[in-house]
């Protein structure tokens, strides 16, 4: 019988390890959404770079404010800025005819980003803007080629290159794969400083993706303690009931 | 059975005279009696018994998250995926009993999984275990319905497309499968008519049929006895009391011993909830935290991983209606085993090294299907279902003649039992 379970197990270890799935290799993000500091940097961040375009239309304001450890007030002085109540979501003002007409599709909402496609995805996302000087913005994407989303923080990042290699394959074709980035013009950031600008910001879109997380880890030990305690109650119990049977 | 038997022992006081009262209105004490507290079961039942009354705790669980989660949620296209979102984020605890209805759907699966598994090690479907095994598998099927039509109800995409997939099987039956298709959505695609239906039968219909074959499947577990791992009819020994002399009362000995069963599961459960609640994407599936898209479908299609040892079968099959029969085909079987099976023995510890070999065959087939039924389809992968579709139909069809010129040997009169 042990033997047929350790067959079991050995047969559904590999599908343990395909959980991830697939994608181009992406950095990781390394957040940690215990991390208050970086949650209201991330918080800032967002509110000044994503959310004109990008709603996070189930998240609400002042949950969020208790959440990362700020004050009513301080949501009101640091976060809002067009006239939206604490209690209210935050959904945007862009008309959807407008979004379609300028970008060609409507800015998805961020709130499950984190989720769907994971932090990782986000972060290398964010990183990844290449100048591509053919395309409508200038810029091309290594994570999302043919992104309709301008490089929004090219300011703080400057602008990069990419850097190809190149081959000829068995048939005859040139093909050519990415090698790295290139700092064309530096930004007001360093690349440290970005990269810790972006994990801030994808720190705040993960706990917005799921904000029970900040209370189910906390939960779960306590839950487990009691949980093994009745169990070994459980256990003395039926030691005692069944001493009688023969 | 005459109820003043019952309420002379029934105690005294105020709580003794209560309990006569009712009894003479309603077989209480003898219900409870001829269920639970002089319910003889087999001494001998092992790791493998915890599964049917930890089936039974999940149900509850279901019932309870479910009757919460419907009260916040809303049943239609517009506004289910922001409802659930809602019940995440801003329902009071509402994120537990979201991930305890969703883990324990899967849960649900695993312990059923096991549970019949057990059922084919000592042999619990052969006779005079039919009905049993029927009602079992009625149970069965029901559950596999209740998690289809539970799955639309986030409206994510890949509740969408996974609904899409798998109603459009149905398309698969010749003549009819069109106009059938068509009424199972109340549409011509999967739209808020279909999310309508398929939340009334979730929430009202499947539970109810549900709860009458869990009864009907008691009731036939407790007319004829419990099986255990010997395989042993232990009512053929009884003592000059009537009671089997290898039986003891189902409470407190199982109620107790059933307890540790409970709390074991109970803090696997919560390891998932508290700290995996996605699984890893297998439990919830990352692309259905994007709202369902009728335009667009998600990167890879796949089933939630209980399905996924049919869909492997489905998809190794080259014709869409044969690979549709043969799936259908791996689920009915098991109402057969009864009758397939001509063993003379129940236990596997009797069988001879045949009816292992098949047993073995077919566990890691099953689990192997259910492994590529994940994975999206490659040459090798759909080769490799093929090899395991042949090893899972073998164990049925095969079943008439191994069981019936294996070596078995010899069975005892009596359980075996280590007291500990």
């Amino acid at each position: 019988m042990r033997i047929k379970l350790l067959v079991l197990v050995a047969a559904l270890a590999p599908a343990a390890s395909f959980a991830a799935g697939g994608g181009a290799n992406l950095d990781r993000a390394n957040v940690d959404i215990g991390n208050r500091a970086a949650l209201q940097r991330g918080a800032a961040n967002f509110v000044n770079y994503c959310l004109g375009c990008h709603s996070a239309q189930y998240v609400r304001y002042n949950r969020m404010a208790a959440d990362i450890g700020i004050t009513e007030q301080q949501l009101i002085d640091n976060l809002m800025f067009t006239g939206e109540r604490p209690h209210d979501l935050m959904k945007i003002g862009i008309n959807r005819d407008d979004a379609l007409r300028w970008f060609g599709v409507v800015p998805p909402d961020l709130s499950l980003i984190a989720r769907s496609r994971g932090a990782d995805y986000v972060y290398t996302f964010l990183r990844s803007y290449y100048a591509e000087p053919g395309r409508p913005t200038g810029v091309n994407n290594l994570v999302l080629p043919g992104t309709a989303m301008p490089h929004v923080l090219w300011e703080l990042q400057g602008t990069q290159d990419a850097v190809w290699e190149g081959h000829v394959d068995a048939q005859g074709n040139a093909q050519k794969h990415f090698k790295e980035f290139q700092l064309a013009t530096p930004g007001t950031l360093t690349p440290e400083q970005f990269d810790g600008f972006v994990r801030d910001t994808v720190t705040f879109l993960e706990y917005i993706a799921e904000p029970a997380q900040l209370k189910r880890r906390a939960l779960g030990f306590p839950v487990i303690a009691f949980l093994v305690f009745f169990t070994l109650l459980a256990y003395a119990l039926k030691k005692e009931f069944w001493k009688d049977v023969k | 059975m005459s109820s003043t038997s019952q309420t002379a022992k029934a105690g005294n006081g105020r709580l003794g005279a209560l309990t006569a009262w009712i009894d003479e209105r309603f077989p209480m004490t003898a219900l409870w009696k001829s269920q639970v507290a002089e319910y003889y079961a087999p001494k001998n039942m092992n790791f493998w018994y915890y599964f049917g009354s930890l089936a039974l705790l999940v149900m509850v669980i279901q019932f309870i998250t479910g009757i919460f989660l419907t009260m916040n949620y809303k049943p239609s296209a517009t506004e289910a995926f922001s409802s659930v979102e809602y019940i995440m984020r801003d329902v009071e605890w509402g994120w537990l009993i979201r991930y305890m209805h969703s883990t324990g759907a899967s849960a649900f699966f695993i312990v059923i999984y096991l549970h019949m598994f057990r059922a084919l090690l000592y042999g619990s479907y052969q006779k005079p275990r039919e009905l049993l095994w029927i009602f079992g598998m009625l149970i069965y099927f029901v559950l596999m319905a209740e998690a289809f039509f539970g799955y639309l109800l986030p409206w994510g995409n890949m509740s969408y497309w996974g609904a899409q997939v798998i109603v459009s099987l149905f398309g698969a039956i010749p003549v009819v499968g069109d106009s059938l298709m068509e009424w199972i959505r109340g549409d011509f695609f999967i739209s808020d008519v279909t999310l309508n239906r398929f939340f009334a039968l979730h929430v009202v219909a499947i539970p109810l049929a549900l709860v009458f074959l869990v009864i009907a499947h008691l009731m036939a577990l407790h007319e004829v006895g419990s099986n255990n791992p010997d395989g042993v009819e232990i009512k053929k020994v009884k003592g000059p009391d009537g009671i089997p002399l290898d039986g003891i009362a189902f409470h407190p000995y199982y109620t107790v011993k059933d307890l540790i069963g409970v709390g074991v599961f109970l803090i696997l459960f919560s390891l998932v909830i508290f700290f995996a609640p996605t699984m890893g994407g297998y439990f919830l599936e990352y692309a259905n935290f994007e709202p369902a898209n009728p335009l667009q479908t998600p990167p890879h299609i796949a089933p939630v991983w209980y399905f996924t040892p049919f869909y492997a079968i489905l998809r190794a099959v080259p014709s869409k209606s044969l690979g549709a029969a043969l799936m259908g085909l791996a689920v009915v079987l098991f109402v057969f085993l009864p009758w397939l099976d001509r063993g003379k023995v129940k236990s596997i510890r009797y069988r001879g090294p045949l009816f292992k070999f098949f047993l073995i065959s077919f566990a890691i087939s099953f689990v192997a299907l259910g492994y590529l039924g994940l994975q999206a389809p490659t040459p090798l992968f759909t080769n490799l279902a093929r090899l395991f579709t042949v090893m899972y139909f073998a164990f049925f069809l095969l079943m008439p003649w191994y069981s019936s010129v294996d070596k078995t040997k010899p069975v005892p009169t009596r359980v075996t039992y280590h007291a500990h």
